[in-house]
């Protein structure tokens, strides 16, 4: 463990770091409610946008999912901006009209978009009003907008709307920050709850009436690199943020893990068995992918700010070989650890300008692109292997026991090249 | 402001990417925020472009909100022009740059750029995607089409005509355009341009040279295909080939202008002898529901009705612009025309009318799945399965055969219906076997199809396990609805219930309906036994 800490200080030295403003090809952060509605159950996420917005929601689940779901659009219209409806009176006429006939729902999200922050709609004072209004009902609000949150930053914004109305604790306990696949959530609260941790959380929680407790003795893992705002949010109410590397693959993971014993106090013995089962397995299943992935070049598109964590777990775990590690937005401190265990020369690129990186990936001819649902097939078009990069926020990849289903959604496209390529020259 | 859970179409800026990306050669710059991207996918995914669509977005940000967006436009449009070397562009905004009013007409003008630039006025919160995409290939047509290019005397040469209106993601467009292609070969007529599908800028210059227009989708070329009536006197041809007899006016049409005589031994392919033989008898009389786009819809209910001996029981359609003629053709039928954009409505209309297929678009097949009513798909908006590997076109004679095949696969078979009522105690018919040639799930029960929408589609009304046992009742997410047409009917004796049971479950939704009418019109509270086939005695066809 000591790694991590003297990897920490050599995270100072300077990287090479491409910064571009150009066209970004990535989702908003309204993409962020495909995953959270189905994470709090009681919740509803109305945005306040355009018919853009309601027609990116149903496309970027890349089905359309047609069970009624917790979400919607309020579309604004032509009357709301020529001024001859008043926005506000119709919002209160739209969010009465849902929640009449969706009774279960006990939080409620308006969410801002593009539109409602140039024609600056004040969403916080209209939930303040449904939240007098409405009775039963807590109405909060956050943007999602593509000219302030670019694809998983929906989520940091959701969750830091959601620390304010957390109640104030002194307990010492455990809060883990990030929506997580509940059956990931429950195997770390049983690692947790074996190490001796005995009050963990979960931030956001599946039901609204869940929410944690914040205080001075909290303390907060982090389960997702890209939750800047709620990790300000959280220390501001006195929460101590646990900084580790991002529990990926098995190091990943431990690493992670180990943060919060060291932090409980918990014996180094009785949390090396802990957590050895495990450990133990993550590596078995990491071993397989490790001989098909080693060697092989990766290059990653800036899209869910997962990319640097995955590099490290990929490079660091796997062998594999990193071309360039695209973000949107680098967030420097909670990343130090995973930035400090990659290589020193890695080409980590900082913003975007789409035309620009294709031309990189084109000239780098990489084994495998990494990269949004717009570019994957124009990319295998021209012989490049790709990975989507919206399965590793969809899918169950953290923790132990997901290391080789992780591995598994990058070798996967690569067996799959072979395989075709096998056929064709058989025939 | 308008709730929306689902929508029928896109922004009208997506219309103008349909347009852009069928075309070659044409580039698009769009002012929008980053957000907007995501709309490449649904060309790149649903249709399997190998390419990007040509679109530029400036992806502004808020913090360029303060600045200067206007600059980011014209390095964007300046950029794009040099990487690219587009014959023309096509330059607009989305809904959020609308509202920033930097006017990319203006400034793409003052640009002098070396190519003909084309500025789109979308209005995005007054209209949709289909208007888009007409208006934008109507800009493209009246501001590329070269007036002094028109065609030649014909001097024994053969005539030759456009196709208009085919674009990307469209419904069958790919294929449609090739049977429309071989229709007008064998009627001594060469195709001159196909736009915008296919169609470079330069092709578009000489769009005049043709004899007469063929205009294959309204809802997206119609607007040009007039201006080229009024510019060039160029006739067209307005008969959609959709269907045999529609494929038959389609060819009268053509011969009407090229002077010729109808062929008398055109090979009319297999669907009406497929519809004629002994074996389709069990078709006559299914109660049908069709929605989709109004071209769509209205050639569907002809096929339906016509030629295929259904009985259309529902029709509409979901573009507000071409409602008159879906009032029109619904008069025809003797049904309501069901004009909406709003999917909850759509699915309340289809629950009620108790049909037997439902012909409509994707949103329509979730709907049936949930109802459990077979469907086919008769029009866009589209999904990945619309763009089969195989050749699927729906125009012309093969695109009846088609359809033939595509309607008619997802009913029960005759013989079968039977089968089931007769042995409707057999284990291997129940309800749980579903169409034996369907395959699992295809017309699962009710239970198994719930659990069956798994991946993240699950049922959310806290009410859905109490309506289990009566099998076609509506959905979950209905019964939750305020103001539901569909309140759980009372009155019924359990006895009835329980003989309604024994009706096969692909009719028992109208049984329940025709019983529960019959009693409200003779004001029986009770519904017993001999209600129920009271009922089925009155409604005897």
């Amino acid at each position: 463990m000591s790694v991590a800490l003297a990897a920490r200080e050599s995270a100072v030295v300077p990287r090479p770091i491409i910064r571009e403003r150009g066209q970004r090809e990535v989702f908003c952060g309204l993409t962020g409610i495909i995953w959270l509605h189905r994470k709090v159950q009681d919740a509803f996420f109305l945005v306040v946008g355009s018919r853009t917005c309601a027609h990116l929601l149903q496309s970027a689940a890349g089905v359309m999912v047609f069970a009624e779901p917790r979400f919607a659009t309020a579309i604004i219209e032509e009357r709301d901006l020529a001024g001859l409806a008043d926005a506000n009176e119709e919002l209160d006429r739209v969010v009465t009209r849902l929640l009449a006939r969706r009774p279960e729902i006990k939080l409620l999200f308006l969410v801002g978009s593009c539109p409602s922050e140039v024609i600056k709609l004040d969403l916080s004072r209209a939930a303040a009003r449904l939240n007098a209004s409405q009775h039963g009902v807590k109405v909060l609000n956050y943007s999602g907008s593509g000219i302030e949150t670019t694809f998983t930053q929906g989520e940091d914004a959701c969750l830091a709307a959601l620390v304010p109305e957390c109640a104030v604790t002194d307990a010492s306990q455990l809060v883990i920050v990030g929506a997580l696949p509940d059956i990931v959530e429950d195997q770390f609260r049983r690692l947790f709850a074996d190490m001796g941790i005995v009050r963990v959380d979960s931030l956001p929680p599946r039901r609204a009436k869940d929410l944690p407790a914040i205080g001075p003795n909290t303390k907060f893992l982090l389960a997702q690199p890209f939750l800047g705002d709620t990790a300000r949010a959280l220390e501001e109410r006195g929460a101590i943020h646990l900084p580790a590397m991002f529990p990926f693959g098995a190091e990943g993971t431990t690493a992670w893990l180990h943060a919060a014993a060291k932090a409980f106090g918990i014996d180094e013995m009785h949390f090396r068995s802990v957590i050895a089962p495990g450990r133990e397995r993550a590596k078995r299943a990491l071993a397989r992918y490790a001989e098909r992935l080693a060697g092989k070049s990766i290059f990653f598109m800036p899209d869910s700010q997962l990319e640097i964590p995955l590099a490290r777990f990929l490079h660091g775990e796997l062998g594999m070989e990193l071309i360039e590690v695209g973000t949107p937005y680098l967030h420097r401190s909670h990343l130090a650890d995973d930035l400090a265990a990659l290589p020193a020369d890695v080409q980590i690129s900082e913003g975007q300008d789409v035309d620009k990186q294709l031309d990189r990936v084109r000239a780098a001819r990489p084994d495998l692109t990494v990269c949004g649902l717009g570019l994957a097939n124009p990319l295998e078009r021209e012989g490049l292997s790709t990975k989507w990069s919206i399965e590793l926020v969809f899918s169950p990849v953290h923790g132990f026991e997901q290391a080789g289903d992780l591995a598994e959604l990058f070798a996967r496209p690569l067996n799959r090249a072979d395989i075709l390529r096998r056929e064709r020259l058989a025939a | 402001m308008q709730l929306t859970v689902w929508t029928y179409e896109g922004p009208p800026h997506v219309g103008a990417m349909r347009v852009a990306t069928a075309m070659k050669g044409l580039h698009y710059v769009l002012h929008a925020p980053q957000g907007d991207t995501y709309a490449d996918l649904l060309f790149t995914m649903i249709e399997r472009r190998g390419e990007r669509p040509p679109v530029t977005y400036t992806t502004f940000q808020a913090r360029d909100l303060g600045k200067d967006t206007a600059e980011l436009f014209q390095t964007a449009a300046r950029d794009a022009y040099e990487r690219f070397q587009p014959q023309a562009m096509i330059v607009g905004a989305s809904c959020t740059a609308e509202l920033i009013q930097d006017d990319p007409a203006g400034l793409a003008q003052t640009m002098g750029l070396p190519c003909p630039v084309i500025a789109l006025d979308l209005p995005s919160y007054s209209h949709k995607e289909n208007w888009g995409a007409a208006e934008t290939f109507y800009q493209i047509v009246r501001q590329l089409a070269d007036k002094s290019r028109v065609a030649a005397p014909r001097e024994g040469r053969r005539m030759r005509a456009n196709l208009l209106g085919p674009t990307a993601l469209g419904f069958r467009h790919r294929d449609d355009v090739i049977e429309v292609t071989h229709l007008l070969a064998t009627l001594g007529v060469d195709v001159h341009v196909v736009a915008p599908l296919g169609a470079t800028p330069a092709a578009i210059a000489g769009l005049g040279e043709a004899d007469f227009n063929v205009l294959m989708y309204p809802e997206t070329g119609d607007q040009a295909a007039r201006w080229l009536e009024k510019t060039f006197a160029q006739k067209t041809v307005r008969s959609v080939p959709i269907g045999v007899g529609a494929t038959r006016d389609f060819i009268a049409e053509v011969c009407a202008i090229t002077g010729d005589a109808v062929p008398v031994d055109i090979n009319e392919g297999r669907m009406p002898w497929w519809s004629h033989s002994v074996d389709s008898t069990y078709l006559t009389g299914k109660r049908v529901f069709i929605f989709g786009d109004a071209t769509h819809a209205i050639a569907a209910a002809r096929v339906a009705r016509d030629e295929l001996g259904f009985e259309v029981v529902g029709l509409g359609c979901y573009n507000r612009e071409f409602a008159r003629d879906i009032r029109e053709a619904a008069k025809l039928y003797g049904v309501a025309p069901l004009i909406s954009d709003d999917y909850l409505a759509v699915e309340e209309a289809i629950a009620a009318s108790a049909c037997e297929l439902v012909l409509g678009t994707q949103m329509e097949r979730h709907i049936a799945k949930r109802l459990r009513i077979p469907c086919a798909v008769i029009s866009a908006p589209v999904h990945v399965q619309d763009f089969p590997a195989r050749h699927s076109p729906q125009m012309g004679f093969e695109g009846a055969n088609v359809i033939f095949d595509t309607w008619v696969h997802p009913l029960v078979m005759g013989l079968e219906e039977h089968l089931l009522t007769m042995f409707r105690d057999d284990f291997e018919f129940s309800d749980a076997a579903g169409a034996s040639h369907l395959g699992h799930g295809a017309s699962a029960p009710l239970p198994s199809a719930r659990e069956g929408l798994g991946e993240g589609a699950s049922i959310e009304s806290p009410q859905s396990e109490g309506s289990l046992a009566l099998a076609p009742s509506p959905s979950p997410s209905l019964e939750g609805r305020e103001g539901s047409l569909l309140a759980e009917p009372e009155g019924w004796h359990p006895l009835a219930e329980r003989e309604l049971m024994k009706i096969p479950f692909f009719v028992r939704g109208k049984a329940r309906k025709n019983t529960e009418r019959y009693a409200a019109e003779k004001g029986i509270a009770a519904i017993t036994v001999d209600t129920l086939y009271e009922a089925k005695a009155h409604y005897a066809r």
